[in-house]
C-alpha cells in the first residue's frame, strides 16, 4: 500500500487522516484511488496539486512510478516569477 | 537515478563569453513589444475605473465614436459570456463586467487612427458609476464589517464562519507543536507586515494584435511566456488557440509580471471589431495602478529556541491579499517559511484574501521573500535574546539532504550549509562597523520549477547549429543554451545559434517562470542536439561501413570507439553536415519534457548598513550574496540575477510600497513617487557562487533567477536593527517611519 501524505487542510475529506493508504503503482492510479476513496478529495485535485515522490516534484506526469516504499506528498500547486 | 553525469571537466561550461543579443541591445536594434508596426495599424487605449469599487451602471461611447478616426470601442459586451474558474477571473481583470474592482481597472477600451485621437477618444467615453465601500488592506478585509468583494465565490478549503473575502485557507504542519515549545528555553511572537511592489520592469506591457472576422490572428508582444498568452488570450476570447499565433519580442524585464494577459485580449478584441491591426503600449501609471503587483502581507510567527539555538519549534499565521481575485500566493509562502531549517514542530495557517487592488501577479519567488522577512527577523531576534552569533545559529539548524522540509517531503542534495559555510568564511562577515553602522544576515529558499518544455535543434549544412527554444530570454538564457548546445556537440559557442520562436514552431513551453528556463530548456536542448550527435555517429557509421554503436561522438567529432572498431580517421562536424544532403537529408534533433528534477536554490545574504540618526535615512554600504547555482553555465548571468534579486529586495526593505488614499485610489503611480533604487542608491553587490550539483539536471543547473530575492528583506531589517537599535517589523523601512522608530525609542 502506498501512504500518501497530506496537508491538514484536507483533513476534512478524509476523515481525519493525514496520511491514507492506498493501492497503487502510479501516480495516475494513486489519484484516481484517492477520489475513489474519498471523494471530497475530488475538487481540490481538478483545482490542481503537485505530488512529491521520493523528493522528486511530479507536476503532471500521472505514469509516474510509486511504490509501497515511496516517500509520497500531496502539495499544493505552485508557480514562479 | 541521478542524471547529472557531468559535473567538472567543462570546455565551454563556466566561460563567460559575449551575449548574443548585446550588440542588439546597445545600439537599440532589438525590437521589444512597442518597436512593432503593421500597415493600417490603429492604437488601443485603455478606460479605467477612478473608482476603487464601484457598479458600472451605464457606458456612452456616442460621443468617442463620433470622432473622426476612431474605429471601433469595446466594452465587456464584445467578449463572451460563460467563462469559468481562472479563466473568468483573468477576463474579468482584462475587462471589468458589472463592476470595477480597484482604482485602474478596464471598463472600457478605444481604437484610432493615432495614439493621440485614441486617448483623446477614451476621454469621451462616459462611465457612471455607483460607487461602493471598499477596502485595500489586509487585515481590514477580514474584519466582520468589510464590504465583502466577490460573496459566495471562496473555495472548498475555507471554514464556515470567515469573511467572504477569505477565498482560500491552508493549514498544515508536522510534530508535536506544544511539546516543542515547551522544551524551548525562549519562546518569541511577532507579527510582521510588507506592502505590496511592483516588479518594476523597465519595459511596459506592449502588444501589436491582429484578429479577423474568421477567427485567425497573430500577434507580437512583449511577455515571459507566449504560450500562456496565446491559451489565456484565447480563453478570453472564445477562440481556438491553433488560430492564434503569437511571437515574442524582446523583453525589458519581467519578474513575473509578465506570464499573464492584461491589454492583449482587448486589442485582439478590438482588431476584431475594427478589422485592422491594432497596437497598444502602456503607459507607466497603468503599469502600476492595473498589472500584478505582488501581494501585501500581514503575518505572525513563533518560534522557540533552546540556549545553544536549538530551533524546538515554529509556527506561521499568513494572511495575504492578492488584489480583487483569488490567489494570492500563501502556498509557497508557507512552503518557504521554514525550510532553510530542520525544525521538529512546525505549523503553517494561511489565508488567501480580497482586497479592492490590481490583481497579484507573480513576482520574483512569490510569496517566500515576505515569509522569510517575518521568519528570518524573528530569527534574528531570537539570537540578538540569546547571545548567539547568527550566522552559526542558522548552520546548526540548516536543513541538508535528508531532512524532512517544513512542507512535508525530504530535501534531496541541497546547498544550505554550504553557502552558510561560505557565508562564515566571507572577509565580509569579520569586516569592522563605524558609527551608525550594523550588519544583517539572512537565508531564503526558492523551490525552483520544470515545466512543459519543448525544444528542436537543426543541423546546418556547414556544421553550425540552429536550437529552437519557446522560452524567452530575460537573464541571457540564448547564451546558456548556446553554451550548454557547444558543450554537448563539442563545438566553439560561436558556432550555436539561439531562436526564441512562436508558438507555431513548438510544441506548449511554459514561460520564463519559476527559475526554470536554464534548467528545463537547457536539459531539453542537451538531449535534442544529442540526437543531432547520434545520427551523425549513424552517418560516420555508413560511411566506415561499421556499427552505428561501434562509433562514439567526442570533441565534435564522430571516432571509432576503440581498435575493434577500426581505424579511421575522426569525422568532424563540418565534413558530416555538408555531405548530409547525400548521406541521408537533414539532421535535427527535439525533445520534450516536464522536467521534475529541479533543485531547489538556497541563499545567504550580508548587508552593512548606515542609518543617519536625523534623517531616517539607510545607506546600503556593502553587501554580498552567497547562494547555490548547482552549476553556473554562464557564471556572469548567474551574478546578474544574484544582484539583481538584492537590489529588488533592498528596493522591497527599504523604499517600494503601494500607497493608497482613503479613496482607495492609488497615490504614487510613476516611478518618481514610487522609488526602485537606482545605480547611485546601491553599492557594487558582491556575489559568491556556490556549485552543489543538482541530480536532476545533467550537468548539474539549479534554477537561480528567484531565491536572490528572498533574503534582502530580513538582511536589511537586521542590519537596520543593528546600526540604529530599532526593530522595524512593517515594511518598507523608508526614513520616515525609522526616524519615528528612533524617536519612540528616545
Amino acid at each position: 500500500m502506498v501512504k500518501v501524505h497530506l496537508w491538514s487542510g484536507l483533513r476534512r475529506f478524509t476523515d481525519g487522516a493525514d496520511v491514507v493508504e492506498l493501492e497503487a503503482k502510479t501516480v495516475g492510479e494513486m489519484m484516481k484511488a484517492l477520489v475513489e476513496a474519498h471523494p471530497g478529495l475530488d475538487p481540490v485535485i481538478k483545482a490542481g496539486v503537485s505530488v512529491s515522490v521520493d523528493g522528486k516534484l511530479i507536476a503532471r506526469g500521472l505514469h509516474e512510478q510509486v511504490s509501497d516504499d515511496s516517500e509520497v506528498f500531496l502539495l499544493r500547486q505552485l508557480k514562479g516569477g | 537515478m541521478p542524471l547529472d553525469t557531468k559535473t567538472t571537466g567543462f570546455k565551454y561550461i563556466g566561460t563567460r563569453p559575449d551575449r548574443p543579443d548585446g550588440i542588439d541591445k546597445v545600439t537599440g536594434k532589438a525590437r521589444y513589444g512597442a518597436d512593432a508596426y503593421a500597415p493600417g495599424m490603429l492604437h488601443g487605449v485603455m478606460v479605467r475605473s477612478p473608482h476603487a469599487h464601484a457598479r458600472i451602471k451605464k457606458i456612452d461611447a456616442t460621443k468617442a465614436l463620433a470622432l473622426k478616426g476612431v474605429k471601433a470601442v469595446v466594452t465587456r459586451a464584445d467578449f463572451p459570456t460563460g467563462l469559468e474558474g481562472e479563466d473568468w477571473n483573468i477576463q474579468e481583470n482584462c475587462m471589468a463586467g458589472e463592476v470595477a474592482l480597484y482604482d485602474g481597472h478596464a471598463v472600457a477600451a478605444v481604437a484610432a487612427t493615432s495614439l493621440l485621437l485614441a486617448r483623446e477618444a477614451a476621454k469621451l467615453i462616459e462611465v457612471e458609476y455607483e460607487v461602493l465601500p471598499h477596502v485595500t488592506d489586509v487585515d481590514e478585509a477580514m474584519k466582520p464589517g468589510a464590504p465583502a468583494i466577490r460573496a459566495g465565490a471562496a473555495d472548498y478549503s475555507v471554514p464556515e464562519g470567515l469573511h467572504p473575502n477569505v477565498m482560500r485557507y491552508i493549514e498544515y504542519g508536522h510534530g508535536d507543536l506544544e511539546a516543542g515549545f515547551a522544551a524551548a528555553d525562549l519562546v518569541m511572537e511577532n507579527t510582521y507586515k510588507t506592502e505590496a511592489t511592483h516588479q518594476g520592469y523597465i519595459e511596459p506591457h506592449a502588444c501589436l494584435a491582429q484578429l479577423g472576422s474568421d477567427g485567425k490572428g497573430e500577434m507580437w508582444v512583449c511577455t515571459q511566456g507566449h504560450w500562456f498568452i496565446r491559451r489565456m488570450s484565447a480563453a478570453v476570447l472564445g477562440i481556438d488557440v491553433a488560430n492564434l499565433r503569437v511571437t515574442p519580442s524582446e523583453i525589458g524585464g519581467g519578474f513575473g509580471g509578465k506570464t499573464t494577459v492584461f491589454i492583449e485580449p482587448v486589442a485582439l478584441a478590438l482588431s476584431r471589431k475594427a478589422g485592422k491591426p491594432v497596437k497598444m503600449v502602456m503607459t507607466r501609471s497603468e503599469v502600476l495602478r492595473a498589472t500584478g503587483p505582488t501581494s501585501s502581507s500581514s503575518i505572525d510567527v513563533k518560534m522557540g529556541m533552546k540556549k545553544d539555538g536549538t530551533m524546538t519549534a515554529a509556527k506561521v499565521t499568513m494572511r495575504m491579499q492578492g488584489g480583487a481575485f483569488p490567489m494570492a500566493p500563501i502556498d509557497s509562502a508557507l512552503d518557504c517559511a521554514f525550510s532553510c531549517y530542520n525544525i521538529p514542530a512546525v505549523h503553517h495557517e494561511g489565508y488567501d484574501v480580497l482586497a479592492n487592488r490590481p490583481k497579484q501577479a507573480a513576482y520574483r519567488a512569490p510569496g517566500s521573500p515576505m515569509a522569510a522577512f517575518a521568519t528570518e527577523s524573528l530569527v534574528d531576534e531570537m539570537c540578538r535574546a540569546l547571545g548567539l552569533d547568527p550566522l552559526k545559529t542558522r548552520l546548526k539548524n540548516a536543513s541538508r539532504e535528508g531532512t524532512k522540509a517544513s512542507f512535508g517531503p525530504t530535501f534531496p542534495r541541497i546547498g544550505l550549509v554550504e553557502t552558510l559555510e561560505a557565508a562564515i568564511a566571507h572577509p565580509h562577515y569579520a569586516a569592522p562597523l563605524g558609527t551608525n553602522q550594523g550588519r544583517g544576515v539572512a537565508s531564503g529558499y526558492w523551490m525552483n520549477w520544470g515545466g512543459e518544455t519543448s525544444v528542436s535543434a537543426a543541423l546546418g549544412e556547414d556544421g553550425s547549429v540552429t536550437v529552437s527554444v519557446g522560452t524567452p530570454d530575460i537573464g541571457g538564457s540564448r547564451a546558456s543554451m548556446a553554451l550548454m548546445a557547444a558543450e554537448a556537440l563539442g563545438i566553439p559557442y560561436e558556432n550555436v545559434r539561439v531562436n526564441v520562436v512562436d508558438t507555431g514552431s513548438l510544441g506548449v513551453n511554459e514561460p520564463t517562470h519559476g527559475s526554470r528556463a536554464t534548467y528545463a530548456t537547457g536539459l531539453a536542448t542537451i538531449e535534442a542536439v544529442k540526437q543531432i550527435s547520434s545520427k551523425l555517429c549513424q552517418r560516420a557509421a555508413d560511411k566506415w561501413g561499421i556499427p552505428a554503436e561501434a562509433v562514439i561522438w567526442e570533441d565534435g567529432c564522430a571516432k571509432p570507439s576503440g581498435p575493434n572498431a577500426g581505424e579511421f580517421p575522426p569525422l568532424t562536424i563540418g565534413e558530416l553536415a555538408a555531405e548530409m544532403g547525400s548521406t541521408g537529408g537533414p539532421i535535427s534533433g527535439h525533445f520534450e519534457a516536464t522536467p521534475s528534477g529541479h533543485g531547489g536554490s538556497f541563499g545567504t545574504h550580508i548587508v552593512d548598513v548606515e542609518v543617519d540618526p536625523e534623517t531616517g535615512h539607510t545607506s546600503v554600504l556593502r553587501y554580498t550574496v552567497v547562494q547555490d547555482a548547482g552549476k553556473a553555465i554562464h557564471p556572469a548571468y548567474v551574478e546578474g540575477q544574484f544582484q539583481g534579486g538584492a537590489a529588488q529586495g533592498i528596493g522591497w526593505a527599504l523604499n517600494e510600497e503601494y500607497i493608497y488614499g482613503a479613496d482607495g485610489r492609488l497615490q504614487n503611480t510613476v516611478f518618481l513617487d514610487y522609488r526602485i533604487p537606482v545605480a547611485s542608491d546601491l553599492p557594487m553587490i558582491d556575489t559568491v557562487i556556490v556549485e552543489v550539483p543538482n541530480p536532476g539536471h545533467p550537468y548539474g543547473v539549479r534554477g537561480v533567477g528567484e531565491t536572490g530575492i528572498t533574503p534582502p528583506l530580513p538582511a536589511v531589517a537586521n542590519a537596520v536593527h543593528a546600526a540604529a537599535g530599532v526593530r522595524l517589523r512593517s515594511l518598507p523601512m523608508s526614513p520616515p517611519r525609522i526616524l519615528a522608530a528612533i524617536k519612540a525609542k528616545g
